[in-house]
């Protein structure tokens, strides 16, 4: 929270991508992925990115570390566009930005050992003699804390748990800026999850460090983030400050999503706001709203004008409720 | 008579032996637990700890490799250890029934859904065909499948996850099972589509009087669904109990470093009390208490005693040498 500017800001972010078929590949028609995002993570916060499948929250993750051209829209890194960026500058900003995905058990190479798989992004990126990169590995392997020994193990030989450590230790090598954490505990057992959230908000406290935070599971989301982005068919309908999202969210999806949170005690009771049906294919979105054919709430207008991104009470939402 | 439960395991244990028997794995060990009619009972543990094992082994469905080594199971008052497989054949399905985790390995994607929902009636209570595809059509509108009259004759992969799982649902209540097992029925479907699917099944379970057990990891399916808990470790049924006692007042450190791990909607901690360590590797448990390398209050005995099942009330056991009634804080 030093500076005013934000450390990545995405513009109106798109992609969409073609369904070909045939022979001739014709395009029969777009998937709308990710369909004008705006959002902007600050130096040293979390955001927090929840939706259910398909809704577009891994897309915009590609985006962000680039494995995707956007079709439309921009990224802003440390106020530069990332269109402008020549190759030298495409090579930094993939330095500044790393991931942890969430299998820890698909993401290791099984035949490399701790060390090498630490060290591959620094021999890669850096110039750097053997001292310096088993200095710095060591340095790592402590950081996420895993004992001097594991350097010289293989992945098989480590937890679930351990291994997202290893993997946290890999993305931080470059000493990143921002990292994608995509579902980075939801592939480990529960007792588990807690080391990981820990040892993330203790990385941020010291390193500085940005997070997106991308997930299903909304306590851990609430827990870890300072804003949440609720996206639904590739649209944002609500974003705001965590605690007011998760407390007091406004847009009929995001209280369904919260309401369809299970509860953490036997005697918490919700009100039940089940929604019907499931999340309609992309493909094709529902015009206009797009939450429409399952909202609770909808009416006539919601068939017929597009919501927009509003402030409502301190938080952004697409609604025509408010 | 009544007062007798539906399902009720004794000293329950299934090892997995290797082939030459030089490596057993205690996966359920000297498991006590009952379960009334109509009620639910939530299984919770990590990877490892035996609940699945548990489940199949009430099924009789173990892979070769385990051996059920002792401990009894009576369901309806029967002793179903005693039974033929082709008795186990007539119970499954029909008293028994079970949800598993992937609808998509549930399902055999040549064949048609009514096929498949009617598949059980047709086995167990040798119902004709065109009766067994117009119940199965009853079975589909009864778990809101939108459109059953033409959704009867399509193929697996035409439906979604949620829809699948359903699907499933409608076998598993097809001949009004007594218990139905349910293996994290809800892990493969997103959050707004398992709360439309648990509260499915709280439904039919109230029209049928169908007793549930929920295994899974989760404890906020508990705390949603269940009337009791049982917490496994490393093989061991470490507290059982009412559900609401043992979220207030968790006997086991092992249950309360459990319920105070998870992040809580809105309680505003900076940091999660971590459990620190891993889950033991069940071919070389730790001596003693399975959990006492983790215990923050493990003391010498731990180490070299294994804690015997102790009851704190009605239906209420705990399995350590400290257990404390303590509130959750």
């Amino acid at each position: 929270m030093s500076t005013d500017s934000p450390l990545l800001e995405a513009r109106d972010l798109t992609k969409h991508f073609p369904v070909r078929r045939g022979l001739l590949a014709r395009t029969l028609g777009l998937v709308r992925a990710v369909d004008g995002v705006t959002f902007s993570i600050g130096q040293g916060r979390t955001l927090g990115l929840v939706g259910e499948s398909g809704c577009g929250k891994t897309t915009t993750a590609k985006l962000v570390l680039r494995l995707e051209e956007p079709t439309g829209g921009s990224l802003r890194f440390d106020g530069r566009d990332l269109a402008s960026l020549d190759n030298g500058g495409v090579a930094k900003y993939r330095r500044s930005v790393q991931a942890v995905f969430q299998d820890p058990f698909a993401s290791l190479n099984p035949r490399m050992r701790i060390d090498a798989i630490i060290a591959e992004p620094l021999t890669t990126h850096e110039r750097l003699d053997r001292d310096e990169v088993a200095r710095r590995v060591a340095r790592l392997i402590d950081l996420v804390g895993l004992p001097e020994r594991a350097a010289k193990l293989f992945p098989h030989e480590f937890s679930g748990g351990q291994r997202q450590r290893i993997a946290i230790a890999r993305a931080l090598s470059l000493s990143p800026r921002l990292v994608v954490l995509d579902e980075p505990v939801s592939a480990l057992d529960v007792s588990i999850r807690a080391q990981i959230l820990n040892l993330l908000r203790d990385l941020q406290a010291q390193l500085g460090l940005s997070y997106l935070f991308i997930t299903h599971d909304l306590a851990a989301v609430a827990h870890m983030s300072h804003t949440i982005a609720v996206m639904y068919l590739g649209q944002i309908v609500e974003m705001g400050d965590a605690a007011t999202i998760a407390s007091r969210p406004k847009h009929p999806y995001t209280q369904a999503l919260f309401a369809a949170a299970l509860p953490s005690h036997p005697s918490e009771q919700r009100e039940e706001l089940v929604l019907t049906g499931e999340v309609p294919s992309p493909l094709n979105p529902p015009i206009a709203c797009r939450f429409h054919p399952r909202c609770p709430h909808a009416m006539p207008s919601c068939a017929i004008h597009t919501p927009v991104l509003r402030e409502v009470n301190g938080r952004l939402v697409s609604c025509h409720l408010y | 008579m009544s007062d007798a439960p539906l399902l009720e395991l004794r000293g329950l244990s299934t090892h997995y032996v290797s082939a030459r028997g030089t490596r057993v794995v205690r996966a359920v060990d000297d498991v006590s637990l009952s379960l009334a009619a109509g009620s639910t009972l939530g299984i919770v543990g990590e990877s490892g700890s035996g609940k699945s094992t548990l489940a199949l082994t009430i099924l009789r469905l173990l892979p070769p490799a385990a051996r059920i080594t002792g401990g009894e199971i009576r369901f309806e008052g029967e002793d179903l250890l005693a039974k033929s497989d082709g008795e186990m054949r007539r119970i499954r399905g029909k008293r028994i029934a079970m949800i598993l985790q992937d609808p998509m390995a549930s399902l055999n994607p040549l064949f048609t859904i009514g096929d498949q929902v009617s598949e059980p009636l047709r086995v167990h209570e040798g119902v004709g065909r065109r009766r067994a595809w117009s119940r199965a059509r009853d079975l589909m509108k009864a778990v809101r499948i939108p459109a059953p009259e033409t959704r009867v004759g399509e193929y697996p992969h035409q439906m979604s996850g949620g829809m699948r799982q359903r699907i499933v649902g409608a076998i598993a209540i097809s001949c009004a099972p007594r218990l139905l097992i349910a293996d994290e029925p809800t892990t493969s479907l997103d959050l707004t589509i398992q709360a439309q699917y648990l509260n499915l099944l709280k439904e039919l379970q109230r029209q049928h009087q169908l007793a549930l057990i929920f295994i899974t990891h989760n404890l906020g399916i508990v705390a949603k669904m269940c009337d009791q808990v049982a917490v496994m470790y490393a093989g061991r049924l470490v507290e059982w109990g009412p559900v609401t006692r043992i979220f207030d007042a968790p006997a086991h450190p092992y249950t309360r470093a459990l319920l105070e791990s998870i992040p809580r909607m809105g309680d505003g901690r900076a940091r999660l009390t971590a459990i620190e360590g891993q889950p033991p590797d069940l071919a070389a448990p730790p001596p003693g208490c399975a959990f006492h390398p983790r215990c923050p209050k493990a003391i010498a005995q731990c180490r070299e005693q294994a804690p015997p099942e102790t009851s704190l009330g009605p239906r209420h056991t705990v399995r350590c040498w400290l257990p404390g009634p303590a509130p959750v804080g």
